[in-house]
């Protein structure tokens, strides 16, 4: 099958290399794309899709490559360049200022102007011109974007790139904060800037929106282009997910135990939280691994916090070794023995000023005290036992966490649940993330270490071979939902991938 | 599917960031020692300049020695709000009712009926009234989640409102002996202030660097999620900073009372933000998360030698606020020099060699 003729290119990435620190994020990455067409990119997490679009938008330099951007090489130096240039990017965190009318975030840094004074009723006809455009003519220009749903804002954020005349759009995730009927009218607009020559980037993970907007689909897998220029509607579901997985990057993994079957040490029952999750039911054994799989935005970590006691739940409740949990306490679930780590480290896990030992003994600080007078001596000592076992580098505990790499640093925020062998659950939201490959193997070996020792571990990642690697049972979730659970053994990426992106088995299961 | 048992190839690589070898005290760990030798410079040079001005003065060591406690004495009622101040901005929040808080404290403890309960009596008293209105600001900002600015600024209004009722408006006079001869009375020398100050400081040092409160002060302050998810009561460490706070109102209130023999509502005028910049100037994070007692101590010593060097050379208080002012935003600028630039050229310098 050969891929539809491009009609006329605008943009061509070739050979696109970017790299970081101990890790090679964009390894030679081409892409294509053509006016008024959907362009789909499509990859799992750590694919490179959010350096490449970093890339285009001028946030990122490429260290080599090519840019070709309507006929001619282009670098640009920041994102004001490609803006100018005509390169518009939505992010997910939409990035408009809640306190300005949607009129003056359309027109933002080119507002209609004479002698320094705004011309409000110029950038009220200019807004309405373009919310028009857009298919929304009803939106109020002078309404402050707080009030707006996310839809609306989004609509806003497209205004802004259109008011800049922007002749390429990315858009990244756009459909994950939009509810079904929302994404319809998302549909509709995309199919109104194509029909005007404008080309759009556009990434999801749901095969069924590509199928239905996009025109071509390129694959990215281990920062490099694994097809490219699939016709989107007609491209088989198993050569688009086969382009994607079996990756390279060297996923080390210990050899796997006997699989424990102990009595269920955390039991969940019916746990929801309005808007977040809804009736999720599981358990975890003694030494045994769950792990859940799952996009951004279904729900994952907020069930983990809610779990640890740092959401309330609305329905549901939490079990530890046969007592139930108090509803929204932290404290409560660490005496019960739970620890987590959290899926940012470092806004949600971090002092980052502090030496490392402190932040290794964070939680437990106060069992090295004598009516409260802290014994520096005997935390510290702790602290380095946690450091021996985990093998921190450097060994040395008293500089400040930043000093340390991300993986070292991921160390210290599971370490911290390790002080005096008192955990016997660890939540583990996105242990991986932002961690190169030699680390990663490290931080394997240690949460099986710890499942050897009998803890319990529950896992998020949202990369699949992660859970698959290192999980005795897989949970599959889906919009707040669990809708799959099986022994690692029994199924593979393919599957998974299916359930994550499309929800197919569950539609089999159902019938 | 891809486990297997082979090695994983170079984790060195995992150890690309910044090695704290053997050059870790110049970490921001040291950062505070730093700063406070650059505060004893500072202090060494106003003394300079008091010497190069008033030579005649200096030139005696009996003035020197006296002057010394001129200078701790003026410095002792705001040094000891100033710990309880810096307690509260390290745990991420700010305290603005203290001068309030301080004249609420002083006339309650003035009264009539209060002095006829003796000195313990008016002690008892200030100390009571300084960890309730304390204890009012952080139930308001813990658990009603009140903005810790306007819940004190609300306060500020609010205690000294209740000290002119009570007061009358009127300067209520400390008859009471044993309360006017702690601003007086010299123990081994050294004036009783002086020493109050000092055990507070003490007690604020240990307080911060030995105890678990401290290291709650400082998670808390410093990334309020994760001491949540650490499992650390949040809301009522913050609750307890306030009551400090009102606490160490209560005894500065003391006092400043015995120091003026009276008390009233207008006294203690502009404390809170004297004991803010005093902190500041000190090494203490606006923020929250980072900040010394030592470095809070050599603030307010700083200011009160600057206000002792105006004074010895006859010159206006507006002048010496006007270089106040100056200080404050000098020493906010070599802070923010310090942490950004250098940190940032010393980590490049050390990645290039």
């Amino acid at each position: 099958m050969t891929p539809p003729e491009p009609a006329g290119v605008v943009l061509r990435l070739d050979g696109i290399v970017k790299t970081f620190p101990g890790v090679r994020a964009l390894d030679g990455v081409g892409l294509e794309v053509a006016a008024g067409e959907v362009h789909c990119l499509l990859g799992q997490n750590g694919a490179g899709k959010s350096t490449l679009i970093k890339v285009l938008s001028g946030v990122y330099r490429p260290d080599e490559g090519t840019v070709e951007w309507l006929g001619q090489e282009v670098s640009f130096s920041n994102p004001q360049a490609a803006m100018r240039a005509g390169i518009a990017t939505i992010y997910q965190e939409l990035d408009l200022v809640d306190d300005l009318s949607i009129a003056e975030n359309i027109v933002l840094g080119h507002e209609p102007r004479r002698l320094g004074f705004v011309r409000r009723a110029a950038t009220a006809r200019a807004a309405r011109t373009i919310l028009g455009r857009l298919g929304h003519p009803e939106l109020p220009a002078w309404r402050p974007v707080r009030a707006l749903p996310a839809a609306g804002k989004q609509v806003v954020s497209m205004g802004r790139a259109l008011s800049r005349e922007a002749r390429l759009i990315i858009m990244d995730e756009p459909s994950a904060v939009l509810a079904h009927d929302e994404v319809a009218n998302l549909f509709r607009i995309i199919r109104e800037l194509t029909a005007q020559g404008i080309a759009v980037i556009y990434i999801s993970h749901r095969l069924e929106e590509i199928r239905e907007i996009g025109d071509r689909v390129t694959v990215l897998k281990d920062g490099r282009t694994t097809a490219a220029n699939l016709p989107a509607r007609t491209t088989p579901t198993r050569e688009l997910v086969s382009r994607m997985t079996g990756r390279t990057i060297e996923y080390v993994f210990p050899d796997r135990v006997e699989s424990p079957t102990g009595e269920p040490l955390l039991r969940v029952d019916g746990l929801s939280r309005d808007g977040e999750f809804t009736d999720v039911s599981l358990t975890v054994a003694a030494g045994e691994i769950v792990g859940i799989a799952g996009l951004v935005g279904s729900g994952r970590s907020e069930l983990l916090e809610t779990i640890f006691g740092a959401r309330r739940p609305d329905r549901g409740e939490v079990t530890m070794a046969g007592r139930r949990l108090p509803a929204g306490s932290v404290p409560a679930a660490v005496r019960a023995g739970l620890g987590m780590a959290p899926e940012e480290r470092k806004t949600q896990a971090l002092l980052l000023h502090e030496p490392i030992y402190r932040n290794i003994t964070l939680a437990t600080f106060a069992r090295y005290a004598t009516v409260g007078i802290t014994r520096p001596g005997s935390e510290r000592e702790a602290a380095e036992r946690v450091a021996m076992l985990l093998d921190l580098r450097p060994r040395d505990v008293r500089p400040t966490v930043r000093t340390l790499s991300g993986g070292n640093q991921q160390k210290v925020v599971v370490g911290r649940w390790l002080v005096g062998e008192r955990t016997r659950l660890l939540l583990l939201d996105e242990p991986t993330r932002g961690v190169d490959v030699g680390a990663r193997a490290e931080l394997y070996q240690v949460i099986r270490g710890l499942a050897a020792r009998g803890v319990g571990i529950l896992l998020v990642s949202s990369e699949v071979p992660e859970v698959l690697g290192l999980a005795d049972r897989v949970l599959v979730m889906r919009e707040g939902r669990v809708i799959h659970e099986a022994p690692a053994g029994s199924i593979d990426e393919h599957a998974v991938l299916d359930l994550i992106m499309a929800g197919s088995l569950m539609e089999e299961a159902a019938s | 599917m891809s486990t297997g048992t082979q090695a994983p190839g170079d984790t060195a690589a995992a150890d690309a960031a910044p090695v704290a070898g053997p050059n870790w005290w110049r970490d921001e760990a040291s950062e505070p020692i730093r700063r406070n030798l650059g505060l004893v410079g500072v202090l060494a040079a106003l003394i300079v300049i008091g010497a190069v001005t008033r030579p005649d003065l200096y030139g005696d060591p009996a003035w020197v020695r006296n002057n010394i406690f001129t200078i701790l004495m003026q410095a002792s009622a705001i040094g000891v709000v100033t710990v309880g101040m810096t307690f509260v901005i390290i745990g991420g929040g700010i305290d603005l009712s203290v001068g309030a808080i301080m004249a609420l404290a002083g006339v309650w403890a003035t009264t009539q009926a209060t002095q006829s309960f003796g000195a313990g009596g008016m002690i008892f008293a200030a100390l009571t009234v300084g960890l309730a209105v304390g204890l009012i600001n952080g139930v308001l900002i813990s658990y009603g989640r009140l903005v810790p600015f306007i819940a004190t600024l609300a306060m500020l209004v609010a205690a000294r409102g209740l000290a002119a009722k009570i007061s009358g408006k009127q300067t209520q006079v400390s008859s009471n002996l044993d309360i006017n001869s702690i601003a007086t009375d010299r123990i081994l020398g050294v004036p009783v202030l002086v020493i109050i100050l000092g055990l507070v400081v003490a007690a604020g040092w240990v307080l911060l660097n030995r105890t678990t409160f401290g290291r709650r002060t400082v998670a808390v302050g410093g990334n309020p999620e994760a001491a949540r998810l650490a499992g650390i009561n949040v809301r009522l460490h913050t609750l307890r900073l306030y009551a400090l706070s009102g606490l160490c109102c209560g005894i500065a209130a003391i006092m400043l009372t015995s120091q003026a023999t009276s008390a009233q509502a207008a006294m203690a005028n502009l404390y809170e933000l004297d004991a803010i910049a005093a902190a500041i100037i000190g090494g203490t994070l606006l923020s929250g998360g980072r900040g010394t007692i030592i470095g809070a101590l050599f603030g307010v010593v700083v200011f009160s030698t600057i206000t002792n060097l105006f004074a010895i050379n006859g010159l206006t208080t507006e002048d010496q606020n006007m270089v106040k002012g100056g200080i404050i935003v000098a020493a906010v600028l070599v802070q923010q020099f310090r942490l950004k630039s250098v940190t940032q050229f010393l980590s490049r310098t050390r990645a290039n060699t």
